[in-house]
């Protein structure tokens, strides 16, 4: 006897939890930049490619959720 | 596709397979990449066909996207050797930036890479270049060995080797294909379920239909976001590729 039982669209709760993580990443990205820009503005200039690029490989997990979506059906 | 029927809502993966234009293999994608290749080679053509000392905006155009891709990319990455593959990374970037740009340019409104064949094809060509350098530069068991093994105690290795494998062979042609094919989908699909839902939402109740003007809006200000990931997923393309061959080529110890 089932104890319990998901009925409607899985995937959707598959891709609610898998967007926690990336959130918590973009966070954390911008977070540290606007500390180390407040602690030494001139090295702003310096850090901000590397804002951009941890911003595209984290997000690329994000999205990789709303693509995995539809891959996975239901 | 919104002719007079009801638009079907939420927008399926079919979305992205048009019918064929003529034959099984010319479709809107093919068309699409051959377009974005002449558009490229004309361009480059023209915009050097008479250089001045003070350049015309076609010019100063193409030696920005030159400029950029050289210093922003190629030097800071790869160090002073990164010339010879400035060229490379150019074409690259504006051939990505500019297949990107199809999905949001209305009229055409689909992006090449998001059949991810084309991202697969890119990948497989950075792959390829970054173990081909390594390899001519350093030889074959040399640079597997530079490559594999981290400066690391020897009781650890056997942990560290297989991560490294796994993340420098494995893994870098399967994201950087990935990341790429899923935000053109993924852009794809979101601007589409806000115009197509702007539509069902039209087409419903009276005291819906306000709603669709909101739906619409997003729609607006969600292209205006997919403009900005293009032309970062274009940079993170160039600059990963770049960064795994100054990886490839860089003296370590």
């Amino acid at each position: 006897m089932p104890l319990a039982e998901v009925t409607g669209s899985l995937s959707a709760v598959g891709y609610g939890l898998a967007a926690i993580g990336p959130g918590i990443g973009v966070g954390i990205i911008f977070a540290s930049y606007i500390q180390s820009t407040a602690r030494q503005p001139e090295s702003a200039r310096l850090t901000l490619p590397y804002v951009f690029i941890g911003m595209a490989l984290v997000e690329a997990l994000a999205l990789l959720g709303i693509a995995f979506g539809y891959a996975f059906g239901a | 596709m919104w002719a007079a029927e009801d638009p079907h809502f939420p927008p399926t993966v079919d979305e992205f397979f048009p019918p064929a234009i003529a034959g099984p293999f010319v479709t809107k994608f093919t068309i699409l990449v051959w377009l974005a290749v002449g558009i490229l080679i004309i361009f480059y053509l023209l915009a050097y066909r008479k250089p001045k000392m003070v350049p015309t905006r076609m010019q100063w155009l193409a030696e920005s996207v030159y400029g950029f891709n050289r210093d922003n990319v190629a030097n800071q990455m790869i160090g002073h050797e990164g010339v010879r593959f400035a060229a490379y990374f150019t074409t690259l970037f504006s051939f990505i930036l500019l297949t990107n740009l199809f999905g949001i340019i209305p009229g055409i409104q689909m992006s090449t890479n998001s059949h991810i064949a084309f991202p697969i094809v890119l990948a497989i060509i950075s792959y390829v270049m970054f173990i081909y350098i390594g390899v001519r530069k350093y030889g074959f068991g040399a640079y597997f060995k530079k490559a594999l093994l981290p400066p690391a105690p020897w009781y650890v290795l056997p942990l560290l080797i297989p991560i490294e494998f796994f993340s420098t062979f494995l893994v870098r042609p399967v994201t950087l294909s990935l990341r790429l094919f899923a935000n053109m989908f993924a852009g794809h699909m979101i601007l589409a379920v806000f115009t197509l839902g702007g539509f069902v939402l039209l087409q419903s109740t009276w005291l819906l239909k306000p709603v669709a003007i909101l739906s619409f809006a997003m729609a607006i200000a969600l292209t205006f976001l997919e403009f900005l990931v293009i032309i970062l997923q274009a940079y993170i393309f160039v600059i990963l590729t770049s960064s795994y061959v100054g990886g490839a080529l860089a003296e370590e110890h």
